[in-house]
């Protein structure tokens, strides 16, 4: 029939097996079990903590001791109970947070770069708009007009946020729009919107993955830094932002700022770690491509 | 006296997935005023053996055997004395011109400053010698050539300053990695006519590496073929690729379009070259080669002398096309 | 009639501030069903440009595309004609023309998914005779291009242009980037899929030998326009253009003897600044008066040829050497 001849391939059979390597580096092992710890944390509260967090029955200011390992706060409740219950707060709404963000920014960044033109022009000077104001400043100044109050606060962090995505989808969307394999999926009768879905997204996925897993961190970071200024969550919930300011007030009784804020710093570190991790995997596949060019 | 003796050269190198032989025990001569061409398709090991010469390996490469330059031994010598020579009497010029000549400098200063730096002239006859070096490769105009950039010019203009700057210092032996591959053909006969008129005229030694038999047919005095790291044979140009006897060389010439047999189809070797990790036993060649036999696997052939050539095929099926 | 026909198409460049360059300036060919057509040229030629807006993906300033009788559309941001899918390309460099993180078989199935081609349950199948056409085993669907070879990816980026089932194929470069077992191997696919499948073929390319043993037809370009067109191998016997002259002497044998090849004086000039009458002038060793001011318009000479040159019309000097010199192509042993 035709040609027969086969040539075997060069390459050993797939790199891409189902668990990369690089994912079982220390960090990545380290921060994922973090993150799951939280995770469980947050889960599991009712059953982990002591006391219920809102209960002021206890001895106030108490330092930390057997029956309250993390002492108790001015007003007499567990630290240890409410750091637990934060947990419930702060990763929940800080992966909300990225999650939206990343949809709203990825689809309006997607559209940009995809059909550029007029749509490009409008999405990216407004975010050009909200890259002009410094992250918290913009999100006290909506929460102020919003109200003060969680749901308010995620939403003031959208705004704040979407942009950064909608530029790295943008550019990413702008290169691999004019890859060849997209001009041949087109030149075979594909729609843009599928050219766009099957072509080009799964080629964004992953670089917008890693910006994202970091951005978790960050997210939790912001949602505590406006709780701190008393513009996210409100007394007497317990968000591990507003119990660091309360620890800033009674500072001789570290105990009271310091437990929240190393669980903010543990939360954070994890992600990031994360999101370091998961750049290394899709960095050496790029790097493995360009060995192939003997 | 041969200019460069190349003995056993061995070159291993280090990659993710483990050691990998690229070079594996080449032996070859070059006299002074040949052209000796380097046949071979990528991953051969021919850009690899020449790098190792010139001391252009990463770190982490291990190298063995000798490959003596005018009475040195090149892989022997320490650094800055290796510095000394390459550049002064051994120069090289590289496929991608490019990125071979710096954008950010001008073409007199990339000349001036590597002529000052080996020879020790002085500003005013560096810039004359640098005119006439640009002369010598036919550049028009080359006073304001000097004041000029690389991106100012068309590809093979920057192939032929390229060899100009190699030439600067008068060398010996010009090492030429596949000069001309990245041009179209009408400029790549120029540069063809060049180096042999360079060659006519200075005496100058030229080490061509190219995968394009028919540049090496035009040029080249001796021809020696690499496959997977060796040598597989090497003589004279008008035996080794006109009547070629080992399998491979025969494959290659055969596998080229031939304006007799334009009905027919291309004549391929089956499959494809093996990669430095994964080099059959024996013989590298003959899960490809129609005339082997099971004692080619057994054994690495070496290089034989026999008719005038060196051939490493112990079957040497091809003997009777040959002139004796 | 069925087929690509470009007629005196010319694409434009926009530059900032400066005059639009003509990458193609008036370029005209026909491709059929069934016939292999080469077109050849040096850096800048333009053919790239010719071939790109041959299949829509660049809008012609001027002249027409058509394809089966339709003109070609450039492709928008919508969805390309059905009618027009049968006109397909091949790209140069395979590793960049497969999506890496899509399958193979995928990237094969798209054309049956969109167009309709093949049911959910019959597509397996279809993938599997696809590359079974372009010999690759069956199994080849399930990896990622990455795991395979230039030469296996460029099967398999013809497999996929195959599934739209196409009358005419536009190949970019094709065997540029690959080495020469695979070239070869490649060149022979290409001519088999024609036979077989009555495809036409316009095969891009720099590497005249190639292009020599694989063609029916030949076009040579030249800074834009096409400078001859001839049955390959009356092209090679008798070049009618100096150009495709200097081409072919350009060209070195590998036969050992020693023969240099043929090298052409002067620059390729700024496609921006053509030069003035005939584009070939400057460097032309038989240009006369007129050559320098008028330029010639590529004019049909015999059945199936056609060049662009004045020497070829009544008013060339007597003088001028007849470019069918036969010495100047003699290679001891070559046929004629």
């Amino acid at each position: 029939m035709t040609t027969t001849v086969v040539e075997e391939p060069q390459r050993p059979r797939a790199r891409w097996s189902w668990f990369p390597p690089a994912l079982l580096q220390p960090l990545a092992l380290v921060g994922a079990s973090l993150a799951i710890f939280w995770l469980l944390v947050a889960v599991f509260a009712p059953l982990v903590a002591p006391y219920d967090p809102l209960e002021q029955a206890f001895t106030p200011l108490a330092s930390p001791s057997a029956d309250h390992l993390f002492g108790t706060d001015e007003l007499g409740r567990d630290v240890f109970s409410r750091v637990i219950y934060g947990a419930r707060i702060s990763l929940p709404l800080g992966l909300l947070l990225v999650v939206l963000a990343l949809t709203i920014g990825g689809i309006l960044g997607g559209l940009a770069g995809y059909f550029r033109g007029v749509a490009d022009g409008a999405v990216m000077r407004t975010a050009d708009l909200v890259f002009a104001f410094p992250a918290i400043i913009l999100a006290m100044v909506v929460t102020a007009a919003l109200g003060r109050g969680l749901t308010n606060a995620v939403l003031a962090l959208v705004i704040v946020a979407w942009p950064s995505y909608a530029r790295v989808v943008r550019s990413l969307v702008l290169s691999v729009a004019e890859s060849e394999y997209v001009w041949a999926t087109r030149l075979l009768g594909s729609s843009a919107r599928r050219a766009l879905v099957r072509e080009v997204l799964p080629n964004v996925v992953g670089p917008v993955l890693v910006l994202a897993t970091l951005d978790v961190g960050n997210a939790i970071l912001l949602l505590s830094g406006l709780s701190f200024l008393g513009l996210g969550a409100q007394p007497p919930a317990p968000e591990w932002g507003s119990m660091v300011a309360t620890g800033t007030q009674y500072f001789q009784f570290w105990w009271i700022g310091t437990f929240p804020g190393l669980a903010i710093f543990t939360a954070v570190l994890a992600f990031n770690f994360i999101g370091d991790s998961l750049r290394d995997v899709f960095d050496p596949r790029t790097a493995r491509e360009s060995r192939e060019r003997m | 006296m041969s200019l460069l003796d190349v003995d056993g050269l061995r070159v291993r190198l280090q990659t993710p997935d483990g050691a990998a032989t690229v070079v594996d025990g080449i032996d070859y001569r070059v006299e002074p005023g040949e052209v000796f061409g380097i046949a071979g398709e990528s991953g051969s090991g021919k850009t690899m053996s020449v790098l190792a010469l010139m001391g252009l390996l990463p770190q982490a490469a291990a190298v063995e055997g000798r490959a003596v330059f005018d009475g040195q031994d090149l892989l022997r010598l320490p650094p800055s004395k290796l510095r000394r020579i390459c550049g002064r009497e051994l120069a090289m010029v590289f496929q991608d011109p490019m990125t071979s000549l710096h954008p950010m400098l001008s073409i007199g200063t990339q000349l001036t400053d590597h002529v000052r730096l080996h020879l020790g002239l002085g500003r005013r006859a560096a810039a004359e010698l640098a005119v006439e070096a640009l002369r010598e490769v036919r550049i028009p105009d080359p006073e304001s050539t000097l004041k000029a950039f690389p991106h100012q010019f068309s590809g093979g203009m920057r192939q032929r300053i390229a060899i100009a700057v190699a030439l600067a210092c008068r060398p010996k032996l010009l090492v030429a990695d596949e000069p001309t591959t990245a041009l179209d053909v009408t400029v790549q006969a120029g540069i063809i006519r060049l180096l042999d008129r360079l060659r006519n005229e200075s005496g100058l030694t030229i080490v061509l590496i190219t995968h394009d038999l028919g540049v090496l047919s035009s040029i080249a005095d001796r021809v020696a073929v690499f496959y997977a790291g060796r040598v597989v044979e090497t003589g004279r140009r008008p035996d080794i690729l006109g009547h070629p006897r080992h399998p491979y060389t025969r494959g290659l010439l055969d596998a080229l379009p031939h304006p007799e047999a334009a009905a027919t189809p291309l004549i391929a070797i089956q499959g494809a070259p093996p990669t430095p990790r994964h080099v059959p036993p024996g013989c590298a060649f003959h899960p490809r080669c129609a005339y082997a036999r099971p004692s080619c696997a057994e054994a690495i052939p070496p290089l034989v002398p026999v008719n005038g050539r060196a051939l490493a095929c112990p079957v040497d099926p091809l003997r009777t096309g040959a002139p004796s | 009639m069925s087929g690509l026909e470009l007629t005196d198409v010319v694409v434009e460049y926009e530059r900032r501030g400066l005059p639009p360059v003509r990458a193609v300036a008036g370029a005209s060919l026909d491709v059929q069903r069934g016939a292999i057509v080469g077109l050849v040229g040096e850096s800048g030629c333009g053919k790239s440009t010719l071939a790109r807006a041959a299949v829509g993906m660049v809008a012609p300033h001027s002249g027409t595309i058509r394809f089966e009788g339709q003109e070609v559309k450039p492709l928008t941001r919508g969805a390309r004609p059905h009618d027009q899918v049968r006109l397909q390309m091949v790209f140069q460099n395979p590793f960049s023309s497969l999506n890496p993180r899509r399958r193979v078989g995928e990237q094969i199935g798209d054309a049956l998914a969109v167009l309709g081609l093949a049911s959910r349950s019959q597509r397996a199948t279809r993938i599997a005779q696809l590359l079974g056409q372009v010999g690759l085993p069956e199994a080849a669907a399930r990896g990622y291009p990455h795991q395979f070879s230039g030469g296996q990816r460029q099967r398999i980026a013809i497999a996929r242009a195959l599934a739209a089932s196409p009358s005419v194929i536009v190949l970019d470069e094709p065997l540029a980037s690959l080495d020469a077992s695979a070239q070869a191997q490649i060149a022979n696919l290409l001519v088999e899929l024609a036979r077989e499948l009555e495809l036409g073929l316009l095969l891009i390319s720099h590497d005249l030998a190639i292009v020599r043993h694989v063609a029916d037809t030949v076009a040579v370009m030249y800074l834009g326009r096409i400078a001859e067109t001839a049955p390959a191998r009356e092209l090679w016997a008798k070049p009618l253009h100096p150009y495709s002259e200097a081409l072919i002497g350009a060209v070195p044998h590998a036969d050992g003897s020693g023969t240099m090849p043929e090298a052409l004086p002067g620059e390729v000039p700024d496609p921006s600044r053509p030069p003035p009458g005939c584009r070939f002038h400057p460097r032309c060793s038989y240009a006369f008066d007129r050559c320098r001011s008028d330029e010639p318009a590529l004019i049909g000479l015999a059945p199936a040829r056609s060049a662009a040159c004045w020497l070829q019309r009544p008013g060339a000097p007597l003088e001028a050497p007849s470019i069918q010199s036969a010495s100047r192509l003699a290679r001891p042993g070559a046929a004629q």
